[in-house]
């Protein structure tokens, strides 16, 4: 057993990119394993919706390519978690696949490790059904329709189901897991090598997830040296530094509260972590404490179809018209909706966005009164068919255009275009249906895996 | 618009980082992040930063706000409100909710500019 182990992030999002000399430099730091996260809710439900990855197939390849390389030369494991982003099985297979023909052509043999996150609905029915699904975050109670709705359901697995892998394929050269918890690979391979402090691990994965966007400034690559009470942090970039603010401030980023981290399994508590400047780019962790909960609960996530979108955009340069855009706007969706009863039931929705006026953070906008010199109107229609939307929204922006107001000078048009056709089908708008805490019979339950020769 | 930069006494003058974003589907979080204890100090002691003054600039009710806190380790503020309207869905303004922050920067924190004091630090 190692007393130390060093684990190499090569960045924060698998197919973004990253420095490859720093990523070499990090191999001659001699790390135990290369592991690297691919997943994010943040581009909204539409991945998960639709089975979209979040990066191109050939960025996903090159960043493959060159930590493949790494695996190849250092004869060190790659975990990759949250494959594709969304996680489902196909981005699982994909990424396997990829692998598997990248493996050929380099005249590699690699062991392949998938493992799956896919929920089957029926699971989430029963247990909702026994009431042991709750709420995750601020999300809104589930519903039997939300999960019928949902075109994919995954669930983010702890560090279990990738430790059980590690375990039986002692050999295993990448693992390609789906829907993660972030720092669930890190914590894996922590416990995997004795190193079983679940603040210690956790802490850290919660970091390094990111790749060196701890360091000042962000950057990408970075290893992480772990022991039995603490770890280390340092960029591979030498124009960065981890500071020891730079890293207390890292868990407030796109985080309820940077001190009380909910995972699976528990709490991380990080309300007495301790951070110590080694030298000038690397900063010591420690004090981090976890708190289990008393049901072992996984992240359910679901992604439904809220239906079918047509856009049009403009601007109004006209200050007579400028100055009741409120109004006028309103006076259309009411003459719109006494057109279309799916806008009055509710089953399409007419939405004008005013750059310019408050486009940006609608209700949110504290500056009410403001009168811009012009305003951009993005107007958003959403119908259960294409057709229905792209109908609603060419007669929206009819009446933007063509339609009267008070004391009007300017009577030949109210609105520039500049695109043509004026109104754009883009297609399928997605929701979350799903974001919900799930209990399980064991961390293990939902999550399948099988071994690949490739 | 606004020249009360001169004065050094906003938000924007004393703190580092002025940021919004996404925090899962269902929440906005705001950090104010400084890069000096002082200035930190200052704006913690001054109590300007209330929830109430979260409720009046985004006019949002006080159970809309998830967390609000001081973090001394990371020199940072941080509150987060539930959202108002589904992430990446009908009628989304702001996926990552990256462009909401803008209200904190004009906050006026009482007592002296900020030349003295991170002449201070």
């Amino acid at each position: 057993m190692k007393a130390e182990i060093k684990i190499l992030t090569p960045v924060g999002m698998f197919g973004y990119g990253f420095p490859e000399a720093d990523f070499w430099r990090g191999i001659d730091r001699g790390p135990d394993a290369i592991i690297v996260d691919a997943g994010s809710t943040d581009p909204g439900p539409y991945q998960l919706g639709l089975g979209k990855m979040i990066v191109a197939p050939s960025a996903l390849e090159r960043d493959l390519r060159v930590c493949l390389a790494g695996v190849v030369r250092a004869r060190i494991p790659l975990l990759i978690s949250s494959a594709g982003g969304p996680g489902i099985g196909a981005h699982v297979d994909a990424t396997v696949e990829m692998i598997g023909r990248i493996a050929k052509e380099t005249g590699q043999r690699l062991k392949v490790a998938a493992i799956y996150a896919d929920v089957k609905p029926e699971l989430v029915r029963e247990r909702f059904a026994q009431g042991r699904i709750v709420p995750c975050a601020s999300a809104p109670q589930l519903t039997a329709a939300d999960i019928d709705e949902s075109t994919h359901i995954v669930a983010q697995m702890g560090y279990e189901p990738i430790l059980e892998v590690l375990r039986a394929h002692p050999d295993v050269d990448v693992v390609v897991a789906g829907r993660s918890y972030d720092p669930a690979p890190f914590a894996a391979f922590c416990v995997l090598h004795g190193l079983d402090d679940p603040g210690i691990y956790w802490h850290m994965g919660k970091i390094m997830e990111c790749g060196a966007v701890c360091a000042e400034p962000k950057g990408s690559v970075i290893v992480a040296t772990i022991r039995k009470d603490s770890f280390d942090l340092e960029p591979m970039s030498t124009a960065e530094r981890c500071t020891t603010l730079s890293v207390a401030a890292h868990t407030l980023y796109e985080k309820t509260r940077p001190d009380l981290l909910s995972g699976p399994g528990g709490v991380l508590d990080l309300g007495r972590s301790r951070y110590l400047q080694l030298d000038e780019r690397t900063v010591r962790v420690s004090g981090g404490a976890f708190r289990p909960s008393p049901a072992y609960q996984v992240k359910l996530e679901g992604s439904a179809l809220a239906g079918h979108r047509t856009i049009f955009v403009g601007g109004i340069r006209d200050p007579i018209l400028i100055g009741q855009i409120d109004p006028f706007l309103h006076g259309i969706k009411a003459r719109l909706a006494a057109i279309y009863p799916e806008l009055k039931s509710g089953n399409a929705q007419l939405i004008f966005h005013i750059y310019g006026k408050n486009g940006v953070m609608g209700e949110l906008e504290p500056e009410k009164d403001f009168v811009p010199l012009e305003v951009g109107i993005l107007g958003e229609v959403t119908a259960q068919t294409q057709e229905l939307a792209h109908a609603i929204c060419s007669n929206a922006r009819i009446n933007v255009l063509h339609t009267p107001y008070p004391r009007q000078m300017a009577t030949a048009g109210n609105f520039a275009i500049p695109l043509n056709p004026p109104e754009n089908d883009i297609g399928p708008v997605c929701r979350f249906s799903i974001y919900h805490l799930m209990e399980v019979e064991s961390p293990l339950e939902p999550f399948t895996s099988r071994i690949v020769e490739v | 618009m606004n020249d009360k930069s001169k004065h050094g006494n906003r938000l924007r003058d004393l703190a580092k980082v002025i940021r919004s974003k996404n925090s899962g589907p269902f929440e906005l979080t705001f950090d104010v992040i400084f890069s000096q204890p002082e200035p930190y100090r200052r704006v913690k002691e001054s109590g300007v930063l209330t929830r109430e003054l979260v409720c009046r600039l985004y006019g949002v009710p006080d159970d809309a706000i998830v967390a609000f806190m001081f973090f001394d380790p990371a020199l940072a503020f941080k509150f987060t409100l539930r959202r108002g309207w589904a992430q990446g869905s009908i009628g989304e303004r702001d996926t990552f909710g990256a462009q909401q922050h803008a209200p904190l920067m004009e906050i006026e924190i009482p007592g002296q500019a900020t030349d003295q004091a991170s002449a201070m630090k």
